[in-house]
């Protein structure tokens, strides 16, 4: 890393109906370096960065590359000046392959008969290989991008943006936020190769641990105003916290462990070819019980199963002690469970309806069991769950598109709270959510155990897994194969078992 | 300011192309706003809002019902003829019940064996139609009791029966996909299937009984049709499916899913009965009058666009 500084953002501002999203916002970014952007959600870093990508117009402000002012109109414009963005949300085909993703717009060509330009597939599939290689992904350029898992496309999505000619600058929003220690790790010695190339990274996280490894300098954000850049080094996480938040957040996870009541959740043998294979767990009420495991280990699959999503060969699942068999959801749903799944905003919520909407979706038979809609009940629900887990909304008629990553959380938690679903499971219940937004849902699900719910979190966040859990599982290719309680989890422990070590230390 | 002047337009718009519409067509054609041609319209307008509606409620849960012609073409034959040799009553009932057959037929196979819902309904227009001639056998049934007749042709106070008929549906419909859980779920099944279901929404029962009650109103459509007309054939209706997406998509209901709603498609129906009403009067060939739907479809869809960029 050297002191010279290659892109400057100068005064940036950007009005959106209602919201000053950046107001005279400044940036500097040295040759080399990984420069962390770092704020809450709703703090501008996701506008910034889509105005330094050409993804919107700033309204006012400059921008440097190289000593030179630059006009970025266009993505194309910012391609070609060698600035590369890996948005939070993929930009794939679903239905095309991994080389056709990663050339799109930009396929190789030969002159074919008649000299006309033809797609030059040979140089495409080899040059695509290559590149897969170096990002240290081992998959074959022709399989189809619908056909990985998301932390594939999310790899697929990192050798796109490296695929530009000219790379000098690459944008990463929230890389890491599907991927696994493993991954994670992979993805860093990716970034220390191409920053010792020379290019600069601005790398978007919230993730307190990876910004100490991974960052050079820091640069805060808060409602969309610039508040400070500082070297990663000399400032511990508390400060960055704090910067970011405007508080001091002292204990992240809040757990208050009390004595467990009886099993409400017990899974017996449960099998599912190729997906995982004699499962046995139990959680018990009051109980946060944790599962860890690589993208792929089979947790989700495990959960989707007793919620009766999909389909499994056998084994038994018991809920309070009696035995039941979900062919749907909707009889999970009658059985007293509730799921807030991994993909919040294609399963968890309806995003096109409105708040309130949301909230009574999964009771609709509870609250109105005549079956006939009252507007004004609905609205007095959604209003008691907005102050109830303080969910930052104008009102309960808001469209949940509009909402943050955190608070349409909130929503899907108020959704299943409304329902009194007594065995809750939570997939990746923070991924992409802020610290802010975090420590609360953390403190609602301690509450929840509190007040005598079974909890089953599945998490690819470890300290949040060790932090949150009563007693932790650990999954490996489809199977269970160690338990902690909390006095005796260790990260080390668990990610050796995670990854298939065992116990060897 | 201006800005709110342009969506009151735009919300409004398509209220304001009746207005126009009416007034247009009083001032070309004296015959337009006689007690007859508006009978008339109105009559016309029932069956077509009828199909309708069922055409409505598949697009909102993100389908579509292309069999709705040849159910209606089936279930009034054979009703038809039960209506001749037996009773009346009985006739009603089996027709309602062959709709109701064939409609949950489609909802089947989308649901429980994955069939889209164009290819599933494709094959059922088929298989009806096929049937509707098979059972005919080229004939056709003609000459009903005044009894049967009246649903279909009578008059109170001078206004057609059918406009009684055609508004206690829409009653009917608008309470049920607007004010139910019922209807909540509709709507929330066309938007979101997955994540309805994992709300605990049984949704293939959903997904079956919007195209159950989707053949029931062909059904319905079916027997008022051939009381008007006061004969039966297998090749009736045939118009109705492509005419009720048309219908539809002038409203305002978009092909996407969980939006619009059968309170549009009333307007959009009318527009169109109107339309061709008026060309006729004018005595505007039928070849114009076909690309002229075709316009008002994209004009439509055109506002449909706008109006939403505007609301942003």
């Amino acid at each position: 890393m050297s002191d010279q500084i290659i892109l400057q953002l100068k005064g940036i501002s950007k009005q959106f109906p209602g919201v000053k999203a950046l107001d005279n916002v400044s940036l500097d970014v040295r040759k080399g370096e990984v420069h962390v952007l770092l704020g809450e959600n709703g703090a501008g870093k996701s506008t910034l960065m889509k105005i330094l990508s050409g993804v919107y117009k700033k309204d006012s402000g400059k921008i440097f590359l190289d000593g030179k002012e630059v006009e970025i109109n266009s993505v194309n414009d910012a391609e070609n000046l060698g600035i590369g963005i890996i948005h939070q949300e993929f930009n794939l085909l679903p239905h095309r392959d991994i080389a056709q993703n990663i050339f799109l717009g930009k396929e190789p060509t030969k002159r074919g008969p008649l000299g006309v330009k033809v797609l030059d597939k040979a140089t495409m599939y080899s040059k695509c290989n290559e590149l897969l290689k170096t990002v240290g992904i081992d998959l074959d350029s022709r399989i189809l991008v619908k056909d990985l898992g998301i932390a594939q496309k999310q790899m697929v999505e990192i050798a796109k943006a490296l695929s530009l000619a000219n790379l000098k600058i690459l944008i990463m929003d929230e890389p890491t936020a599907t991927l696994t220690k493993g991954e994670i790790d992979k993805l860093f010695s990716i970034i220390r190769k191409y920053k010792s190339m020379g290019i600069s990274i601005i790398y978007i996280s919230h993730r307190m641990e990876e910004i100490q490894v991974i960052g050079d300098r820091v640069t805060v954000l808060r409602d969309g105003k610039y508040i400070g850049t500082v070297p990663v080094k000399e400032t511990p996480p508390s400060e960055l916290i704090r910067m970011m938040v405007g508080r001091e957040i002292t204990n992240l996870y809040k757990r208050d462990y009390n004595e467990p009541g009886p099993e409400a959740l017990k899974v017996c043998n449960l099998s599912s070819r190729g997906k995982f294979k004699d499962v046995n767990f139990s959680v018990r009420r009051g109980e946060i019980v944790g599962f860890y495991g690589l993208v792929g280990a089979g947790r989700t699959e495990v959960a989707k199963a007793i919620f009766g999503e999909d389909k499994y060969d056998a084994g038994e699942i018991l809920i309070n002690g009696k035995k039941v068999k979900h062919h749907m959801p909707s009889q999970a749903v009658q059985n007293k469970m509730g799921l807030l799944p991994e993909d919040r905003r294609d399963e968890g919520l309806i995003t096109k309806m409105l708040l309130k909407q949301n909230v009574v979706q999964a009771s609709l038979r509870k609250v109105f069991p005549k079956g006939i809609l009252n507007n004004k009940v609905e609205s007095q629900i959604a209003t008691k769950y907005i102050t109830k887990l303080n969910i930052a909304t104008p009102d309960e008629n808001v469209v949940v598109a509009s909402l943050s990553g955190g608070n349409q959380q909130k929503v899907v938690l108020a959704k299943w709270l409304l329902t009194d679903s007594e065995v809750l499971i939570f997939d990746e219940p923070t991924r992409g959510i802020d610290v802010g937004a975090k420590a609360e849902i953390y403190e609602l699900m301690n509450d929840l155990a509190k007040s005598g719910k079974a909890i089953m979190m599945i998490s690819s966040d470890l300290p949040e897994v060790i932090g949150l859990s009563d007693r932790i599982y650990v999954m490996y290719q489809g199977k269970i194969v160690a338990e902690f309680s909390h006095e005796n989890a260790s990260q080390e422990r668990i990610v050796n078992f995670a990854i298939g070590r065992g116990d060897t230390l | 300011m201006k800005h709110n002047a342009i969506r009151f337009l735009l919300k409004y718009a398509r209220f304001m192309i009746l207005i126009i519409l009416l007034i247009a067509l009083s001032l070309l054609s004296p015959a337009f706003l006689t007690f007859t041609n508006i009978a008339n319209v109105l009559g016309q307008a029932s069956l077509l809002i009828i199909v309708s509606y069922g055409m409505t409620l598949a697009i909102v849960t993100k389908g579509i019902d292309l069999s709705i012609g040849s159910v209606l073409a089936l279930s009034s034959c054979i009703a038809a003829s039960i209506i001749k040799s037996q009773s009346i009553i009985l006739g009603i009932i089996i027709g309602l019940l062959i709709g109701l057959l064939c409609g949950s037929i489609n909802g089947i196979m989308i649901t429980k064996i994955g069939l889209t819902p164009f290819i599933a309904t494709y094959g059922m227009d088929w298989i009806a139609r096929g049937l509707a001639y098979v059972y005919m056998g080229g004939t056709q049934i003609y000459g009903f009791d005044k009894a049967f007749r009246f649903f279909g042709s009578g008059q109170i106070m001078g206004i057609p029966v059918l406009v009684f008929e055609v508004i206690f549906i829409t009653v009917v419909l608008c309470f049920l996909t607007y004010k139910t859980t019922y209807g909540r779920n509709i709507y929330a099944t066309g938007s979101n299937i997955k994540a309805t279901r994992l709300a605990g929404v049984n949704t293939d029962r959903m997904v079956i009984s919007v195209f159950a009650l989707n053949g029931l109103l062909a059904a319905i459509a079916g027997l008022l049709y051939i009381s008007r007309l006061n004969a039966a054939e297998a090749l009736i209706g045939t118009d109705f499916t492509l005419n009720s997406i048309a219908a539809t998509l002038i409203g305002g209901t978009p092909f996407g899913g969980g939006e619009g709603g059968v309170a549009r498609t009333v307007m959009g129906a009318i527009i169109m009965t109107l339309l061709i009403n008026g060309m006729n009067l004018l005595e505007i060939s039928s070849y114009w009058q076909t690309a002229t739907v075709g316009f008002v479809i994209l004009l439509s869809l055109f506002i449909e666009n706008t109006s939403k960029n505007f609301l942003v």
